[in-house]
């Protein structure tokens, strides 16, 4: 669990998060959504820890990350997997290479079983016969698999997944949603994903976290957004025509 | 303001380098890497340009000498003086910021625009010590390009000086030992070395903390050749004062 207690946050005299308070709950796949601007990436980032935030505390199960000491933020870090926007991988490492690296950096293990953890991870992504290519040999929906099965290797406890839909097209989209969740439940892990997709809000948002300019306005699950009389998220998610159609007929239906 | 500030922040990297050290045996893979990426595949340019300024060095020298009492010798000593205290560490450095300089922005630049450098952290790995530190121990090695460079350079000037009919073999050979001063030597590594770390860091700072796109990795590779080309022009004039004069 990741314990989120009045954050804010900073750039120049712009304050882009004005004291977020939330808990991101285990085995669950936890969404941050939002419109592009209110905040939802410089959070995500001062939960992994690429930005510092000036006031509030961020708990890592119990434990303050900014009362950590070098040595334990180390071994969080690698308690963590995380799926960028682009991906990310490695442009001089072919896909195992890629796949391998946390196992590299961080464990002892031989050479054999590294490959064959990694072929395992590659498997569960269904992906095969793709060990030697590069990144750049591959499709984008293809390296977002890859990224899943760098960020899971090392059997992490915290999984953060920025916009991992960004760029794919819908079937893609809902394979790597589901992917995510499938893989949420199995390794019983705490994961968060920062989207603006309300597919992905549909599908797999077990808790989701609604910001708007810098502040929490909504949190619930996916079943409770549709039943929310809350001006702000109605405002989102009823943004899309689909939407606001189907919202009309249920209103009609009553 | 802003140049002190760059300043500031180019000295901070260098202490963070040297920071929380990334795994022996990844670390030597990545030496072993980039001895290939900055070293090696700088072999052939550097061979190509000294042999033929070498060359043009010796021919220029002759033709200048029109006082039939100066020795054919002067041939070999100008070349030899010209290339081991300047041609050699200085100009081929020069080269080498937009060679290699240029590669190293713009690799890292690319790294920072595709947020790989993010991936490195948020898995706990220093980055800068992981991209950073193989690239200096690497260029430890530049030395070795300019021995050799020194020693085509002067072959340049002596097959330019013989086979051109401007000096014979024997006078230009007792040139290159006349008046020949070891701690010269010492004065060209030396600077070879402070070169080479110019060559590491500045062009990986520009890369690290550049900002933007695609279109910033090439405004970065080109500020990183105007100010490695400034530091290296700037401290070549430092050293010389000191070490010479």
């Amino acid at each position: 669990m990741i314990k989120v207690e009045d954050v804010h946050k900073s750039f120049g005299e712009e304050e882009i998060l004005k004291g977020i308070t939330t808990e991101f709950d285990k085995g669950k796949t936890n969404l941050i959504i939002g419109q592009s601007g209110s905040g939802k990436t410089v959070l995500l980032k001062c939960l992994i820890g690429l930005f510092k935030p000036e006031q509030g505390k961020i708990y890592y199960e119990d434990k303050a990350i900014q009362n950590m000491d070098d040595e334990e933020q180390r071994k969080l870090r690698e308690e963590i997997g995380m799926l960028f926007q682009g991906g990310a991988l490695f442009d001089s490492m072919n896909i195992e290479e890629n796949v391998m690296f946390p196992l590299r950096m961080f464990t002892k293990q031989k050479k054999a079983d590294m490959l064959a953890r990694v072929n395992e991870v590659l498997k569960r992504v269904n992906l095969e016969n793709v060990n030697k290519k590069f990144p750049a040999e591959i499709s984008g929906g293809m390296q977002k698999r890859v990224s899943i099965a760098r960020a899971i290797v090392n059997k992490p406890k915290f999984l953060f997944c920025d916009e991992p839909n960004s760029g794919l097209d819908p079937k893609t989209a809902t394979l790597i949603d589901t992917l995510i969740q499938e893989i949420t439940h199995e390794y019983d892990i705490t994961t968060v994903v920062v989207t603006h997709d309300m597919n992905s809000v549909m599908e797999i948002g077990e808790k989701v976290v609604l910001l708007k300019n810098g502040k929490l306005v909504w949190q619930g699950t996916n079943q409770e957004i549709f039943k929310t009389d809350n001006e702000d998220v109605t405002n989102f998610v009823y943004s899309s025509d689909l939407f606001k159609k189907i919202r009309e007929v249920q209103l009609k239906e009553g | 303001m802003k140049y002190l500030q760059d300043i500031g922040s180019y000295f901070l990297m260098i202490k963070k380098v040297f920071g929380s050290f990334t795994k022996t045996s990844v670390l030597k893979h990545l030496i072993f890497k980039e001895i290939n990426d900055l070293i090696i595949s700088s072999l052939g340019i550097v061979a190509f340009i000294s042999f033929f300024v070498g060359g043009v060095v010796a021919i220029q020298t002759a033709l200048n000498m029109d006082n039939p009492l100066i020795p054919k010798s002067l041939i070999g000593f100008a070349t030899r003086q010209s290339v081991i205290l300047e041609f050699a560490p200085t100009f081929i450095s020069i080269i080498m910021a937009g060679k290699v300089g240029s590669f190293i922005t713009s690799s890292i630049g690319s790294m920072r625009v595709t947020e790989q450098i993010d991936a490195l952290e948020v898995m706990g790995i220093n980055s800068l010590n992981y991209l950073v530190f193989p690239k200096i121990v690497a260029l430890m090695f530049y030395p070795f390009v300019i021995v050799i460079s020194m020693f085509l350079g002067i072959l340049g000037g002596w097959v330019a000086g013989v086979y051109g009919g401007f000096s014979s073999s024997t006078a230009f050979i007792s040139g290159l030992q006349d008046s020949f001063i070891p701690y010269q030597l010492f004065y060209a590594f030396f600077k070879t070395f402070v070169f080479a770390f110019i060559l590491a860091t500045v062009p990986s700072w520009q890369g690290y903390y550049m900002k933007g796109g695609a279109l910033e990795v090439g405004r970065a590779s080109t500020n990183s050749f105007v100010w490695t080309s400034v530091l290296i022009i700037s401290a070549n004039y430092i050293i010389t004062q000191l070490l010479l004069s």
